[in-house]
């Protein structure tokens, strides 16, 4: 199912877009999520590994549902302060 | 004195004398305040400015959670927090903490508290801007993680 993933920070620079959408299937969790990422979004693979997937306004579990959903985000590790 | 949102994300200056004013209560013996301000050097290399990207409505919904988080555990009168986003020179403030508490251990481990779980779990991100004109995202445990958790 179409879900649109928002990106922050250097995964955006590598995407070379906040936003995109992908064809999920209707039972992906954060970690297939980070596999659909490496395949579609080959730019993304050096920092792949470290990437963050927030659902909602809490960070996801590999095991959290993300199909579907419409407020998906990916970003690095935070660095405010 | 309450004339501030208690957490606030601005691409403006923070006026941390205010909030600082903002905090002061009769209830509190103690009031702390934390500012973090760009720094010039970081492990020998020069910055010449910061950038700072946020996720806004994550970044708000995670500053609340550890405000609450730490009333639970200090007896926290008022608590302020400001980050700034977007272009900082040198010496800029980038994020303001301000907490008061009937007694001072109690102010300054709320505030200490804030600033470091902040930075661990706030979606809010810098970016280097270094005297050689390239730039740089800063994300911790990643290879570009320069200058990160100083």
């Amino acid at each position: 199912m179409k879900t649109a993933v928002k990106f922050f920070a250097r995964a955006r620079d590598l995407a070379g877009t906040m936003l995109l959408e992908l064809d999920l299937s209707e039972s992906a969790t954060a970690a297939d999520l980070r596999a659909v990422l490496g395949v579609q979004v080959p730019a993304l693979q050096p920092i792949l590994p470290s990437l963050l997937i927030a659902v909602g306004n809490d960070y996801a579990a590999p095991t959290t549902r993300v199909a579907g959903r419409t407020d998906l985000a990916v970003f690095p590790p935070v660095s405010g302060g | 004195m309450k004339f501030l949102p208690m957490i606030q994300l601005t691409h403006e200056p923070i006026d941390f004398a205010a909030l600082t004013e903002s905090v002061r209560s009769t209830q509190a013996g103690a009031v702390v305040l934390f500012l973090g301000t760009v720094r010039e050097m970081t492990h020998g290399r020069q910055t010449v400015a910061l950038d700072y990207d946020g996720y806004p409505e994550m970044a708000q919904a995670k500053l609340k959670e550890l405000e609450a988080e730490a009333r639970t555990r200090w007896p926290v009168i008022e608590a302020v927090i400001v980050h700034r986003l977007g272009h900082l020179e040198l010496g800029d403030v980038s994020v303001a903490v301000a907490v008061s508490c009937p007694h001072r251990h109690q102010a300054f481990d709320a505030g200490r508290f804030l600033i470091d779980r902040l930075k661990e779990v706030v979606p809010i991100w810098k970016k280097e801007n270094w005297i050689d004109g390239s730039t740089e995202w800063v994300h911790p445990g990643t290879d570009e993680a320069v200058g990160s958790r100083q």
